[in-house]
């Protein structure tokens, strides 16, 4: 079964390994993503990341989808955080199991190179001096940038945000 | 008709809002919001004149034409992971 969250609270790679797994796998690699005490801005204390929620919900699930669909089996299971993390803390928790290694390592290498191309994820570092940062990312690839067929475009969700240029308040926590 | 767009991350943080209402003539295109958007000067001209975009959760090509309502989200480089 996939098996895609965003979360806000720590991940528990266990949690995310257990979601995959069957009688007929004989591997299983499960990939974490952890905050690193450094960067080229210097040493870092901490990390948040934000995301555009819904949408990365939705990529999320269309990226597990399609690592799936490489190697023939339903067992991926992603989870990001969003946030504040701390060094040492996981970012992003991706297990995959297949019949043989190879499938199991080429499905979970795809889901986190197309989580750094594509999902609508933006991490802040929080630098020993005091200063912070955007990290400068990658601009998503042409491919992902197709228009919708005419007809398939999903309509607008309900917004409970302001409307008419008022500032917002962050959900982050 | 108007349209909601929405800006993350560094973006929001040079605009200085997360949400903005934009009208636009019918038949409008994701480049007609960004054109529309920079041509109301400092800090807007600061966004990029081709900006990755999202319409209603979806990456969308700047050729895109809009429909009332539609939420476009102004996506900077992307940093998941």
């Amino acid at each position: 079964m996939i098996h895609t969250a965003l979360v806000k609270g720590p991940i528990d790679p266990a949690d995310v390994l257990a979601r995959v797994g069957a009688p007929e796998d004989g591997a299983q690699v499960l990939f974490l993503g952890t905050v690193r005490n450094h960067a080229e801005g210097g040493r870092v204390e901490g990390i948040t990341y934000e995301a555009y929620e819904a949408m990365a919900e939705e990529v999320l699930t269309q990226i597990a989808r399609e690592a799936a669909e490489r190697i023939g089996t339903d067992r991926v299971a992603v989870v990001h955080r969003v946030g504040e993390l701390a060094v040492g803390e996981h970012s992003v928790a991706i297990a995959v199991s297949s019949p043989h290694r190879a499938q199991a390592f080429e499905a979970s290498r795809y889901v986190i190179e197309e989580i750094k191309k594509r999902l609508p994820v933006w991490k802040r570092e929080q630098y020993a001096d005091g200063t912070a940062g955007w990290v400068a990312g990658m601009e998503p690839d042409e491919g992902s940038r197709r228009a919708a067929p005419e007809g398939a475009r999903t309509p607008p969700v309900e917004r409970s945000r302001a409307r008419g240029g008022e500032r917002t308040a962050e959900t982050r926590r | 008709m108007s349209v909601q767009a929405l800006f993350f991350a560094a973006y929001r943080d040079l605009l200085g809002t997360r949400s903005l209402s934009v009208e636009l003539p019918e038949g409008a295109t994701v480049a007609d919001l960004v054109a529309t958007l920079r041509g109301r000067g400092s800090p807007f001209d600061s966004l990029p004149a081709q900006p990755a975009v999202a319409v209603n959760r979806a990456y969308a090509l700047l050729s895109e034409p809009l429909r009332p309502g539609d939420e476009v989200a102004f996506i900077p480089p992307v940093a998941g992971g």
